[in-house]
């Protein structure tokens, strides 16, 4: 991401001499630290959007996953089925996590992306398809958050298209 | 003339006491099939080699008495050893945990699986629909000894890459099969995750392939080719047999840095060795006490697999 910023940086700025440009772009990519990403969902972490809505397309389409910038619980930390507030393109949206890179329990699957859904206050899902499995546990993990009256996470169920 | 008289002679004799031994279990008849070379070079040799004939054949009677254990149960069953930890051995505890397992081993079949091979799971599960749920992968590690006893199975579904840890010994697990039964280059293949995705897309519906009895496990010899960096670990460090482009992606002062942390001498560290694997004679101990059982659990699963593969003809007419 850093080097990302850096490189819109270095096309933004009015550099005459290309040369100039190259090399204090390798300057700063040897200064440059880069530690494997932390698994855990933190504030700042990335996501992926993985329903078909079309703010979570268009945000993936363009290479600006959405960042994650509060987690409803005590810990500061999403586990799966967590809620959390996002910022993706300019907005804020809530988001459910259905996926984690970080290792799990036995018999539950890890998966190579942290994945959200996008929902609204409600526990509306935006799209209408997730296009990825979801683990099975989700089921009770969404029942149990979903309070009578308050939001009603089950619908995230509704629209997934496979289990693991 | 008068010696390969003799020798003659011995050989005849010989030949007799294989056919003997050979009713036996395999590695009698493995020990007879070396003695038997050893025998024909005989023949042509010096009588001097006469005297070391005696040596060669006296182990065969011994080893006939005693249960013989297979030589590559510790392959087959690698989680029958204990962790060659010293802080966490407690001799009283593994021989326990090895009668759980073997109590457990009488309830489910859990077959011979390697790193590398295809193996499908079945679990309870109170969160899925039907209760059950059926995951389909290859096995990119094996870790942990007794009871503890894991394994990864890692599939791509729907372009999404994900693992599952299964206990081996875990009681909720229902069925455990083996799709394809083969080996890769290395002792675990986390390099799948850094890999293009159809190296690790299996299909969920797929059917066990057979492998005739007694055919060695085959080896695999796939190169996977990972996409650009930035990767997960630094696999250029780890002198991977399973990877075709490494080398694609590094830059020299990785190549550096990777000769740097090289450790060749390791190989012939003998006490690193000895602390890091249980010694033949632990492992013999371990395996005759367990050898018997799971012989029996093996004709067992042949006899069930034989009644499964027979198909009553239709009657005709």
């Amino acid at each position: 991401m850093a080097l990302q910023i850096l490189r819109r940086l270095t096309s933004t700025l009015p550099v005459t001499n290309i040369t100039v440009s190259a090399t204090t772009n390798t300057c700063q990519q040897q200064l440059l630290h880069t530690t494997p990403a932390c698994c855990e969902i933190r504030k700042l972490a990335r996501l992926r959007v993985v329903d078909n809505s079309e703010l979570g397309k268009r945000a993936m389409a363009e290479g600006r996953p959405p960042r994650c910038i509060h987690v409803y619980n005590k810990r500061g930390v999403g586990y799966i089925g967590d809620k959390v507030l996002v910022a993706i393109k300019g907005q804020k949206k809530k988001g459910i996590l259905v996926g984690l890179k970080q290792n799990q329990k036995p018999k539950q699957p890890k998966f190579d992306s942290n994945n959200l859904v996008l929902i609204d206050d409600n526990g509306t899902p935006l799209g209408t398809r997730i296009h990825v499995p979801i683990p099975t546990v989700l089921r009770t993990i969404l029942k149990e958050k979903t309070v009578a009256k308050g939001a009603d996470y089950t619908k995230v169920l509704a629209i997934a298209s496979r289990y693991v | 003339m008068n010696v390969s008289r003799a020798m003659s002679k011995r050989w005849a004799q010989q030949c007799v006491f294989n056919r003997i031994v050979a009713f036996s279990t395999k590695p009698t008849q493995h020990a007879a099939a070396v003695s038997e070379p050893a025998a024909e070079q005989e023949t042509v040799a010096t009588p001097a080699a006469a005297t070391a004939q005696p040596a060669t054949t006296t182990p065969a009677p011994t080893t006939a008495r005693k249960p013989i254990v297979p030589s590559n149960y510790r392959f087959i069953y690698p989680e029958f050893l204990p962790d060659p930890k010293v802080e966490w051995r407690n001799p009283i505890r593994e021989k326990l945990e090895r009668l759980d397992m073997l109590d457990r081993r009488r309830q489910i079949d859990l077959p011979e699986f390697y790193v590398g091979s295809i193996m499908a799971v079945t679990s309870s599960d109170p969160h899925a629909a039907g209760k059950t749920s059926r995951f389909v992968g290859i096995c990119i590690n094996r870790d942990r000894c007794g009871l503890r006893s894991r394994f990864v199975l890692r599939n791509v579904i729907d372009h999404q890459g994900m693992e599952v840890v299964y206990e081996l010994y875990d009681p909720t697990i229902q069925k455990v099969e083996v799709l394809r039964l083969e080996k890769r280059l290395d002792d675990n293949l986390f390099y799948l995750r850094d890999a293009l995705p159809e190296y690790s897309t299996f299909d969920e519906n797929m059917e066990a392939e057979h492998l005739e009895e007694g055919a060695p496990v085959p080896v695999n010899d796939i190169k996977v080719v990972l996409r650009p960096r930035p990767w997960l670990e630094r696999w250029e460090r780890q002198n991977l047999l399973g990877v075709a482009n490494i080398d694609q992606y590094i830059k020299d002062k990785h190549r550096k840095s990777a000769e740097k942390v090289q450790k060749p001498w390791e190989k012939f560290d003998m006490m690193k060795q000895y602390r890091s694997t249980i010694p033949e004679e632990e492992q013999k101990e371990v395996f005759a006490e367990v050898h018997t059982e799971l012989h029996s659990m093996e004709l067992q699963r042949k006899r069930n697999k034989r009644k499964r593969t027979f198909v009553k003809p239709k009657q005709l007419a």
